[in-house]
């Protein structure tokens, strides 16, 4: 009977599907439904929760500090995508051709700051991006006789510090999104088109850009979850999640400022569903209109 | 079909890294430095744990367990003691207290969260037995700093009694007298000579903390709470604290700093460099120039603050560390028996003073010659003059800043915020402040 069971072909698929279900609906059902009813609720730990309606909602919406939050986070988003996708595509593409020189060298350094921890990185930059005379940016600058700037204190300036970080950190990453993309592409194509005649832009335009769209998309769509998710660099930037005129806080930096630093755990499950709902948003136009969800036609 | 599954896959793969973000959060700067002072504890000793964010009370507490271990020796205790950076510090231990699970069983929480602490049923014991033996000996209104409805839940460290201080190598290239300055206006005059000779600036236009907005409000007997403890930081004192600031600050005499105000590590290299010739604060700066800026040995001068008006307290508490036991301590009567010893006792005050420099709660330290003017302790040696020389004078002047329920949330708004509107940005002050009071009410609402 069990031996039967075991063996039949319509059992074992959900078996084998089993663990990832109930992964999936621990980790990410039960905690995303307690959240929704959290965002409902004034809860602050080690006290009794009491239900408040959309209060937390309401509240939300007149919060200034939280919409800077959020195009803080979509700037970021935005300038990382600009970013992080064409460059690295552009990297991959010269590193995979056979002319290039000291590939695995290059491969390796470029991947090599993904290694380093962000606390590391953030500490680094910070230090980098000081605002004293002495520090390493101000200090080139002032071989150009440009006066000091304070980086870490204004919009413009501290997004440079702050995007600087992330380039740093994920190009790599992204680059070998793409070379991994690039080997699916077969040779044969190159070779068809170069004896048609088509010069090195066109055969970068005509088949490596359409050919890597599933890899594009797929960058494209975690790169929008890290830029709207973007937490430690800023913390770590700033020294902190209280950056001067908060120009460096995040949706996650603002979540956890509300539910950790203030004990309000009720309104920062609002702020947590308001990022999901956001990111869910973009992303899957995003999807649907790259045409992923579309029928692939044989 | 493929790619059916493929999207599935795309999406599940995106929903599972969003569920992951809140984890993520958690793992930033977490640890911490831990270290067991062992205090000479034998084997049968109980081994207690303190958190705390200031490396310095370490060196204290190290001192006293020697204390208590050979005064006590069927209650001896070996303290587990753990570093972390303020902000996860706290972070972590309001969880902690909260839930009931990991949390030490002692702590240190700085007088501007301790509010956090307090709200609702405080998952803290109260202190009031421990405390009581020590009362008429210390501050009072130092207990009360740290208590709600009758209770007292921390014990604090030091009075906090704010001063100048003074680079005299910068001022006599000056030409000025620090004892000369009496009054803002004095320091005004003073600070444009020390520019127009040296291109130096006399002190900070502080962004990211707000011990000059306190004293200043101090000295004008007003507060950042109104009586009913509801925030009131656009009042006309704020404005004129504010104002006289700006002022000083558009002729030169004061400069934002790398940092944004003189306890900070990028400050300590600034003054070490001689680039700041004054700075405004509670007397436990004076471990920071012993510790972080030793370049300046010798250079250093306390005095009173200046007053924007003659007659006016000249000074105010500032700060504080409040030293708790949480409802969860493994031996609450011990913990608790040990902090008082710690902290409250005529020893711990002689000790404060000696190994952290901080004014300690009993006064009666003060006029203890022997220990204050003690001509081996690290900090006489290292300033101009002696500090409780100064203390003295000052003593009947050291008003109180509240710290109520508003605080974290005024604190916040203005450091993050306003200061920075002000002084980097120029922004209007009354304006700055309004905007800083809507802010502050909403957070509130």
């Amino acid at each position: 009977m069990i031996k039967n069971f075991l063996y039949s072909q319509k059992v074992a698929p959900y078996v084998f599907v089993l663990p990832f279900v109930l992964i999936f609906i621990i980790f990410w059902v039960y905690p995303l439904l307690s959240s929704f009813g959290m965002s409902f609720q004034k809860v602050t730990l080690g006290q009794e929760a009491s239900f408040i309606g959309a209060d937390n909602y309401t509240k939300l919406m007149g919060d200034t500090i939280f919409f800077k939050a959020v195009r803080n986070s979509a700037v970021y988003m935005i300038l990382t995508l600009l970013i992080l996708i064409p460059f690295p595509m552009l990297f991959a593409v010269l590193i995979n051709s056979k002319a290039m020189w000291g590939r695995e060298f290059f491969k390796s350094s470029f991947f090599f700051p993904a290694l380093t921890s962000v606390v590391v990185a953030g500490t680094i930059f910070r230090l980098m991006f000081g605002e004293m005379e002495g520090s390493l940016i101000n200090s080139l600058l002032g071989m150009f006789g440009v006066e000091p700037v304070k980086f870490l204190k204004g919009q413009t300036t501290g997004f440079v510090a702050l995007v600087a970080l992330a380039s740093w950190r994920w190009m790599g990453v992204n680059m070998l999104y793409f070379l991994s993309g690039l080997k699916n592409i077969p040779d044969d194509y190159y070779e068809a088109a170069s004896i048609d005649g088509a010069s090195a832009f066109q055969r970068f335009t005509r088949i490596t850009i359409p050919l890597l769209k599933p890899t594009t998309i797929y960058v494209l769509t975690i790169s929008i979850y890290a830029g709207l998710a973007m937490f430690i660099e800023s913390m770590m930037l700033w020294n902190g999640n209280n950056s001067p005129k908060n120009i460096g806080l995040t949706i996650v930096g603002y979540l956890y400022r509300q539910g950790i630093e203030k004990n309000n755990l009720g309104y920062a499950a609002a702020v947590g569903i308001v990022l999901l709902i956001i990111t869910m948003v973009i992303n899957l136009t995003q999807l649907a209109i790259s045409g992923m969800f579309k029928k692939e036609e044989d | 079909m493929k790619n059916k599954w493929l999207i599935s896959l795309l999406v599940v793969s995106m929903l599972v890294f969003l569920a992951g973000c809140g984890g993520k959060s958690n793992s930033g700067n977490s640890g911490g430095e831990s270290s067991v002072l062992n205090g000479g504890a034998g084997d049968a000793a109980t081994e207690l744990s303190y958190w705390t964010f200031v490396e310095l009370h370490g060196q204290h507490f190290e001192k006293m367990l020697e204390k208590w271990n050979a005064a006590n020796p069927d209650r001896q205790i070996k303290l587990n003691v753990t570093v972390m950076p303020y902000d996860d510090m706290h972070n972590k231990l309001s969880i902690a207290v909260q839930t009931g699970v990991g949390a030490p069983d002692i702590a240190d929480i700085e007088l501007g969260k301790f509010p956090d602490f307090l709200a609702g049923d405080p998952q803290l014991e109260p202190l009031n037995d421990v405390a009581e033996p020590f009362k008429g000996t210390v501050v009072q209104s130092q207990l009360d700093l740290y208590a709600k409805e009758g209770n007292i839940y921390g014990l604090s460290t030091h009075v906090g009694a704010t001063v100048a201080f003074y680079n005299t190598e910068i001022l006599d290239e000056a030409g000025v007298d620090y004892k000369s300055i009496v009054t803002w206006d004095d320091f005004k005059k003073a600070g444009i000579q020390v520019y127009e000779k040296t291109g130096k600036y006399m002190g900070t236009a502080d962004t990211s903390a707000i011990w000059q907005a306190s004293l200043l409000l101090a000295q004008q007997e007003s507060d950042l709470t109104d009586a009913d403890g509801k925030p009131q930081v656009n009042s006309p004192e704020m404005v004129r604290a504010m104002t006289m600031l700006k002022d000083l600050q558009d002729n030169h005499v004061i400069s934002t700093i790398a940092g944004g105000q003189p306890d900070t590590e990028e400050a300590y290299g600034e003054y070490n460099s001689g680039n700041y010739a004054a700075a405004f604060m509670p007397l436990w700066q004076m471990s920071r120039y012993t510790n972080y800026m030793k370049d300046l040995s010798g250079k250093i001068a306390i005095a009173p603050l200046p007053v924007l008006e003659k007659g006016m307290h000249r000074s105010y508490g500032g700060g504080g560390t409040g030293t708790v036991v949480t409802k969860t301590a493994k031996d609450i009567q011990l913990a608790k028996d040990f902090i008082a010893y710690a902290k409250l006792s005529l020893d711990a005050n002689i000790e404060i003073w000696n190994t952290l420099g901080f004014d300690p709660i009993n006064m009666s330290v003060w006029d203890m010659k022997e220990v204050t003017h003690n001509p081996e302790n690290q900090f006489v040696k290292y300033f101009v003059n002696n500090p409780f020389d100064v203390l003295n004078e000052i003593k009947e002047e050291i008003n109180l800043i509240k710290s109520t329920s508003a605080s974290p949330t005024i604190n916040n708004v203005l450091c993050t915020v306003t200061l920075n509107e002000i002084f980097e940005d120029g922004k209007d002050v009354q304006q700055a402040l309004d905007d800083a009071q809507t802010q502050i009410e909403q957070e509130l609402k």
